[in-house]
């Protein structure tokens, strides 16, 4: 057997990356419900116009939208899980990158190769994308130059995004460094950034499972739990 | 199949023996340097030891970020409150001139003070963010005594590592560490924008607590204790707020 598919740094990394991910969308989703209203700005209350509101019944009835206050009230736990979940992301993000820089996993899978850097190559893999035409024979072994900038993006944009803005609510370490929540424009304003970065995380996990139910759920599955590849004539 | 060689099992061995021994040696220094909260046990314990250890590690000094006079929020929101008790309608009846805080525990002299009492300390205001857990925040002008002026009074003993803060709604009851309560912002709270502290906001005498969320700032306060350890104190998990199913530290 050659190589594996997945080192298994990358394959630890992504499942506790997958655990404490859910765990913090669901426990996030379940904060919002208190207080589905979204502001701009340093300071935002039911007595302020918010920027939008969502249309859901809430767990609290200081808010009245007209659908109802009876979801139940989980934000104890929910606070609680989701603060432990970001500790699990934020250090399993830091073996991730101090290793990831030393092995040359960035380098070597994520940093789209010398002759794949020009927009041209986009489009055309973009077009293969588009015309469903089968993927190219060495992508069996390495990521093509668009998952490479989608994971790159994920793990070098939002996931720090998500992370500043979420350091950004907490008043204790605000005390501390002022700027960060001033650059992203007040406290409502960094609350809000946060549930729209929580959304492009969603949508690339969206996408993401949806590429590997087409080529192939369970073998890319396997992939990411055994480190090795599936066999060629698998693939659809 | 990948084998398991002998060199890969001793390395993993050793790894795993150098994460237990860190672990290990992580703990006894948390412990001795105060940074495990006293909700720190449980499944949510290593996420809220971490959280509190790091902003005590980041946080012991820094001030709460203050705002221009113009960011006083015109409509702040004072959200709900129990109805009040016939003890504080009492009280109210009187305009709160039989109001007594006592300061009692880890002090070398208790006291009993009047708002009166209270008002002859130095008067210092600030204008801070109330930020409420649910997401919704708003700023206003606070104006009141330093906490650590009171406790100093009291002759706060060296032992001291947390005070304990009781509302008149019984269920009510908070602790912060020394951190907190001898930081500059931590007031007894008497005034609000120019004016009196309105019962809706937590008149007469609300503990600010402007580095942690608003239900650490317990409106109403009767009581002040000092100690050395929660244990005694209901389920010993530090406040009302955990025995609720909410974090003792409130500092995000």
């Amino acid at each position: 057997m050659n190589a594996p598919r997945h080192s298994a740094l990358v394959r630890v990394t992504h499942w506790l990356t997958v655990i404490a991910f859910l765990a913090l969308l669901v426990t996030g989703l379940e904060l919002v419900i208190s207080h589905p209203r979204f502001y701009w700005g340093e300071t935002g209350n039911v007595n302020m116009h918010p920027l939008f509101s969502l249309p859901l019944p809430t767990s609290r009835d200081t808010i009245n939208n007209g659908y109802g206050s009876n979801m139940p009230d989980q934000n104890g736990w929910s606070r609680y899980l989701h603060f432990e979940a970001a500790w699990a992301v934020v250090l399993t993000g830091l073996v991730y990158c101090i290793a990831g820089l030393f092995t040359g996993h960035f380098r070597r899978d994520l940093v789209p190769a010398p002759g794949q850097r020009s927009p041209r190559a986009y489009f055309q893999r973009l077009a293969q994308y588009l015309h469903r035409s089968p993927p190219d024979t060495g992508e069996a072994t390495s990521y093509n130059v668009l998952q490479r900038a989608a994971y790159l993006g994920v793990i070098f944009v939002l996931f720090p995004l998500i992370i500043w803005t979420g350091l950004a609510l907490s008043p204790s370490f605000n005390s501390a460094f002022p700027v960060g929540v001033d650059l992203l424009g007040g406290r409502q304003s960094a609350r809000t950034l946060h549930f729209f970065i929580t959304w492009a995380l969603v949508l690339f996990f969206v996408v993401h499972i949806a590429m590997i139910a087409l080529s192939g759920f369970w073998s890319r599955t396997r992939a990411m739990i055994t480190g090795r590849a599936p066999a060629q004539q698998e693939r659809r | 199949m990948t084998k398991f060689s002998r060199r890969k099992l001793i390395t993993t061995g050793l790894v795993a023996a150098a994460g237990v021994a860190g672990l290990t040696a992580a703990d006894r220094i948390a412990r001795r340097y105060g940074l495990i909260p006293p909700d720190g046990g449980g499944i949510f314990g290593p996420g809220e030891t971490l959280t509190y250890a790091a902003q005590r590690l980041l946080t012991r000094h820094s001030l709460a970020r203050e705002f221009p006079r113009s960011m006083i929020s015109k409509a702040p929101f004072r959200n709900e409150t129990a109805p009040p008790s016939d003890a504080f309608k009492r009280l109210e009846a009187g305009g709160f001139a039989d109001w007594r805080l006592t300061v009692d525990g880890m002090v070398a002299h208790p006291l009993t003070l009047s708002l009166s009492d209270l008002r002859a300390l130095p008067t210092h205001s600030q204008i801070t963010e109330v930020v409420c857990e649910e997401g919704w925040s708003y700023v206003a002008e606070w104006i009141g005594t330093p906490l650590s002026g009171v406790l100093e009074e009291a002759g706060i003993l060296p032992q001291a590592r947390y005070i304990v803060y009781r509302s008149i709604e019984p269920d009510w009851w908070e602790s912060i560490d020394m951190a907190d309560a001898l930081h500059p912002q931590t007031f007894l709270t008497m005034g609000m924008n120019d004016g009196e502290l309105p019962v809706g906001f937590g008149g007469p005498l609300r503990l600010r607590v402007p580095r942690q969320l608003g239900y650490k700032s317990v409106k109403y306060i009767l009581r002040l204790t000092a100690t050395g350890s929660m244990k005694h104190f209901g389920k010993g998990l530090g406040s009302a707020s955990p025995e609720a199913g909410y974090a003792w530290f409130a500092g995000i």
